[in-house]
This record gives structure tokens, C-alpha cells and sequence, in this order.
């Protein structure tokens, strides 16, 4: 035996002892009672072996290759603060999609840390386990390293200060909020199939690569820099996506059923937090990359209908409201503004009307719908501004019971008619935004009389009290800084005096 | 159908009309008026008479709308919870058949918003 151990593992032999070498089965405790959550969801694996490894990696190989990575970008976030990064930005209207993903979404990484940290624990099979724990590290590295990007900011900029705290209150942030409470809270599969399949292959390019290159193309350095250094994470997370998938596909064919409701599901409540990508990409950046609808038919039209088409064979379908989705990228990002222009005394971040480059811009981008619907709301929106007289909304809001979106957005068909579900359940009334919302709903009731949202919290007085900036104060703003209108923030105050200097200079 | 869960799944729903300090919600909708993004939610108490509402509640919400004062209240049309409704202005929002979170659609005929947009 002792000679034998002397001798060199071969690649594939010290892949294997490192990672599936690392299991094994329960003697003194029945593995049902060990790993009580990989079966209740319904899912039936006959062989975990089954699984293929989706990324070869090793532990000791990981912590190398993520230091190196880590070196190289702390080296750019330190001299970005030293050359003053902020003001090679296009426009300080641009750090308000960084408030909106500091607040919005850095957090959600950190709850898909938690989230892939119980998964890592609860399945039986070695290689799902191993692959979710990597992933859970992978994304407490992404929460840190984005704070640390973007930290810069805070220095200069309103609204970056709380946005733990601010996530876990702010009626917007209860939007993505409650998508990955709704995901952790399920069970293991169930969360892989929301946020490894849902989320960051099918819709990542909606999402994280919006944001890098909005940040590309409007000088935020340490934005992009943070991107790249998780791209070779993010292609490692889509590949457990897939697998997860293929793996609950080919184990039992009772499962195409149950994988399928999750897709359809998951897919909506991707699409509905995607309103507020949709709303960064045609109205927040300074730069424009692409229209929101561009975007909408590269990345889901034409890479999803691919996907699906290979799903295809296994019995998998388009998810259910795809094509009502499809119409809404004409309109979703306009409506969502509008959702925030109404109530950007209570954000924490600013908003505006986009100048009359931009407008025509929205008018080219969206030529058979901008201008019959949303452009003479702009134009007044943006002469009542000027007098004096800048509109927000006094009253707040209807909420959709399970995407938790004020209900602003309109029947698809009839884009100046609010869309309005409801069920029953137990005597009381859920009010939902669409029959995508309403499915998930009625599927799964006794969940979903259990949110909180954000308005009925407020008038239940549980949110720091009873009058509106009460309750600003609970979520941490600073009143008349944070929040309220671009022109006249102290933002841009601060913005035009550098631009005054640099003139000058 | 139920949640599929590890043991017993019964949780109280989080807005009873119990938690609401004697108000019931309410939503209401202007229609074809988007200028005000989506429906408002406000805690009423149901013995209000229907005519405070729309004396009282409706304009506090919605007269910053260039339209609001022209609307003509006698050829308004309503929904209740999606069915047509002709409110009795002298009762309460109870004996006019509000519930807690029940919606109240309006249409204001001839207004149709800034420059005609439905806004
Ligand atoms: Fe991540
Ligand atoms: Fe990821
Ligand atoms: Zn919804």
C-alpha cells in the first residue's frame, strides 16, 4: 500500500478523490433522515452518479485561480480611486444605475450565497454538492467585490450608504427581494432550476451584462473591471444550470412535468424583475448600449428560442407567457420609468426626463409606440418640471401580490388599460399584475398570502410610522438628498461645479 | 394545490382586514389617466359614505390631473371588483358592497388625458 501512494495521481484519478472521493453514504443514520430535502419537491433521481460535472475544478485549483483574479482587480479599484475614477464617468445621472444594482442587486448575491450554501448541503449526490458549494463562495466574492468596486462612489455620490438595510425595507427592493426569498424558500431543486437556470442562464444576459457594459460604455472602470473578473464565475454557474436541468430530465420522466412548471414560473418572475433592467437601459444611462427591446429579441428571442429547441427533445416547452413577454419589451421599460418618476420622493435614487436627444432616440428605437404613448406624458411631465411644478404621485400604490410591482403595467393588446387578475383564497382577495403572476399564485396560495408588501406594511404601521417621511426615515434616506428629481440634486450640483472646474482648468 | 413542503404548511396571511386599525383597503383606478402610474391603495373605513369618497378621497388623489376638474360626475361609469356598479352616493362604502381590498375602476367619458394619450 505504501508504494502505491508514492506514486503521482493522475489528472482525472485526483480530480475524482478530490471531489466525488470526498462522500460517502450514512451507516449509522438512514441517508433519508441525512438529506430530508432532496425528495419532497417530487423530483425522482434513480442514480446521482448520473450527474456530469459540470466544471472540472478542484478546491485547491479554485482558491488559486479566484486569488489571482482578485490581485488583478483590487490592483484597478485602487487606482481608480487614486486617478479619481468617478469623474471620467459620461454624466452623474449614470451613478444612479449603480444605486439601483448596489441596492438592487448586490445584495441578491448574497442571498444566493445563503441559498446555494443550504443547497450544497442538503443533496446526497456528491457532485451537485460540490458544485453548489463552490458556486455559494463564488457569489459571497461577488457580493464583497462589488461593494468594494462601487464603494468609490459613496464617497461623492447620495444614495450608496445602507444597501443591506435598504434592501431588506425599500418598497422597490422588495421587488427582487422577494424573488430570492420565494427561491430559497423553496426546495433545492427547485432553487436550482430559479436561479441557475431562470436566472443565470437563460436571463443573465438581460441582467449582469446590461449593467457591465452600461458601465463599459460610460467610463466606469471599476465597474467593468468588477464584470470581467466574474465572467469565468458566471460561465461556470450557466453550465450548473444546464446540468441541473438535463440531470432532473434524464433521471425520470416524471419530472418534465415539475421541471416545467418551475421554468414557467421562474421565467416570469425573471421577466418582471427584469422591468428594472429594462428601465437602466433605455432611460438611466447617460450612453445608450442597446433599447431595452433590442436587447429582449438578441438575447430571449433569438438565444432562448435556441435553448428551448434543444429542450425540446426531452419533452420541454417554451415557458408559458413567453410571447406575452415579448410584447411587453415594447412597452415595460416605459412604464417602469414612470412607475419611479411617480415616486422618486420615496427611492433612493434620482430620476428625470430624458433630454431631447434621448427622446428621439426612444422615438427611433420604439417608432410604433413611444410616440403615441409615452412621449406627450414626458413632454408635459417635463414642462411641469420646468414651472415649477414637478408631478409626483401623492397616493401610494396597488402591489401585485406576488412580483410585488406597483400595478402600472398595461394589457399588452391595450397599452392605456392597467391589467388587472385576482383570485379567492380563504374569504380574502389577491390582486395580481398578470396571468403570469396570477399562475403563480393560484398554484402555490398558502405561499403567497404570507408577503410583505411594502404598501399594506406602511398602513399597518409597521415601517416607522404613519406620515411618509416617517418611514423614509426607516429606510435610512437622507431626505432631499437620496431622493426626489436629478435637476437641483445635490448631485448634479456637485457634477456641474467638476465640469465648471475642469473648464476652467 | 398545496405547497409541496417537509411537514404541516398553515401560515396566517399577512392583511387580514383584522391588521388594518378598523379600515379596510381599498384600490382605485382612474381609467385611461396613466399619468398617475398605477391604482392607489388607501386604508378606508367601510361606514364612509360613498359621496366622501368621491368628494373628499378621489380629489386628494388625483386633482393635480389637468382633467380631474373637468370631470362631470353624472356620466361617470364604475366597476366594482370588475363588475359593473352604479354606487347609491348617500351609503356607505359597506352597503354599496366594498370589501376589504375590493377595486373601484372609473372612466370619465370625453377626457382621454394629456394631448390624448391616456395619460
Ligand atoms: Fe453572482
Ligand atoms: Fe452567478
Ligand atoms: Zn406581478
Amino acid at each position: 500500500m505504501a508504494e502505491k501512494r508514492k506514486k503521482k495521481l493522475g489528472i482525472k484519478q485526483r480530480y475524482s478523490m478530490l471531489t466525488r472521493g470526498l462522500g460517502w453514504d450514512t451507516t449509522y443514520q438512514d441517508m433519508d433522515k441525512v438529506f430530508p430535502y432532496d425528495n419532497y419537491e417530487g423530483i425522482i433521481i434513480h442514480d446521482w452518479e448520473g450527474w456530469e460535472d459540470p466544471f472540472r475544478l478542484t478546491m485547491d485549483a479554485y482558491w488559486k485561480f479566484q486569488s489571482e483574479k482578485e490581485k488583478k482587480l483590487y490592483a484597478v479599484i485602487d487606482s481608480f480611486a487614486q486617478n479619481n475614477g468617478h469623474l471620467g464617468i459620461t454624466d452623474a445621472r449614470y451613478v444612479n444605475a449603480l444605486k439601483l444594482f448596489l441596492t438592487g442587486v448586490s445584495p441578491l448575491e448574497y442571498q444566493a450565497a445563503r441559498g446555494f450554501t443550504h443547497v450544497g448541503r442538503q443533496f446526497r449526490g456528491v457532485g451537485p454538492r460540490v458544485a453548489c458549494q463552490m458556486q455559494a463562495i463564488d457569489e459571497l466574492r461577488h457580493v464583497q467585490t462589488q461593494i468594494h468596486s462601487m464603494s468609490h462612489y459613496n464617497k461623492y455620490f447620495d444614495g450608496l450608504h445602507s444597501a443591506p438595510h435598504m434592501h431588506d425595507r425599500v418598497w422597490y427592493l422588495s421587488v427582487p427581494k422577494s424573488f430570492f426569498d420565494d427561491a430559497r424558500t423553496a426546495g433545492p431543486f427547485e432553487f436550482l432550476t430559479s436561479i441557475s437556470f431562470a436566472f443565470e442562464y437563460v436571463l443573465t444576459n438581460l441582467l449582469f451584462v446590461p449593467f457591465m457594459s452600461g458601465a463599459a460604455f460610460n467610463g466606469d472602470m471599476a465597474t467593468v473591471t468588477f464584470g470581467f473578473s466574474a465572467q469565468s464565475d458566471e460561465a461556470r454557474h450557466m453550465t450548473l444550470g444546464l446540468e441541473v436541468i438535463k440531470f432532473m430530465l434524464e433521471q425520470d420522466e416524471r419530472n418534465i412535468p415539475i421541471v416545467q412548471r418551475w421554468m414557467d414560473k421562474w421565467f416570469w418572475r425573471g421577466t418582471r424583475m427584469l422591468a428594472l433592467v429594462a428601465m437602466m437601459m433605455d432611460y438611466m444611462l447617460p450612453k445608450r448600449v442597446m433599447s431595452w427591446r433590442e436587447a429582449w429579441d438578441i438575447y430571449f428571442t433569438e438565444a432562448g428560442g435556441a435553448l428551448f429547441a434543444d429542450l425540446a427533445r426531452y419533452g420541454i416547452k417554451p415557458p408559458k407567457y413567453a410571447d406575452i413577454a415579448t410584447k411587453e419589451a415594447e412597452h415595460i421599460s416605459h412604464q417602469a420609468w414612470h412607475i419611479f418618476y411617480n415616486y422618486t420622493h420615496a427611492a433612493a435614487f434620482h430620476t428625470w426626463v430624458p433630454g431631447k436627444e434621448e427622446l428621439d432616440w426612444l422615438s427611433e428605437k420604439y417608432p410604433t409606440t413611444f410616440d403615441k404613448y409615452y412621449r406627450p406624458r414626458l413632454e408635459y411631465l417635463d414642462k411641469e418640471e420646468k414651472a415649477g411644478r414637478r408631478f409626483y404621485n401623492d397616493t401610494l400604490p396597488m402591489l401585485c401580490q406576488v412580483c410585488q410591482i406597483p400595478m402600472g403595467f398595461t394589457d399588452m393588446d391595450d397599452p392605456t388599460t392597467i391589467s388587472f387578475e385576482v383570485s379567492e383564497y380563504n374569504g380574502d382577495k389577491y390582486h395580481t399584475c398578470s396571468l403570469g403572476c396570477k399562475d403563480i399564485f393560484d398554484y402555490e396560495p398558502a405561499k403567497y398570502v404570507q408577503a410583505w408588501l411594502p404598501v399594506h406594511q406602511i398602513y399597518q404601521g409597521n415601517c416607522g410610522g404613519a406620515e411618509v417621511p416617517d418611514v423614509l426615515k426607516w429606510y435610512n434616506f437622507n431626505l432631499g438628498a437620496d431622493n426626489l428629481e436629478y435637476n437641483g440634486s445635490p448631485d448634479q450640483k456637485l457634477w456641474d461645479e467638476w465640469q465648471a472646474h475642469r473648464k476652467k482648468a | 394545490m398545496s405547497v409541496a413542503s417537509i411537514g404541516k404548511y398553515e401560515f396566517e396571511p399577512l392583511d387580514k382586514v383584522e391588521n388594518f386599525h378598523g379600515n379596510q383597503l381599498t384600490y382605485f383606478n382612474w381609467e385611461q389617466h396613466l399619468l398617475f402610474c398605477a391604482p392607489a391603495c388607501l386604508p378606508l373605513p367601510p361606514e364612509m359614505p360613498f359621496a366622501a369618497l368621491v368628494q373628499e378621497v378621489l380629489p386628494g388623489v388625483y386633482n393635480k390631473h389637468p382633467d380631474f376638474q373637468e370631470i362631470n360626475w353624472d356620466e361617470v361609469t364604475w366597476t366594482l371588483d370588475q363588475e359593473d356598479f352604479t354606487p347609491d352616493m348617500g351609503k356607505s362604502l359597506a352597503d354599496n358592497g366594498f370589501g376589504h381590498k375590493s377595486l373601484l375602476r372609473f372612466w370619465t367619458p370625453g377626457l382621454d388625458g394629456i394631448e390624448g394619450s391616456h395619460s
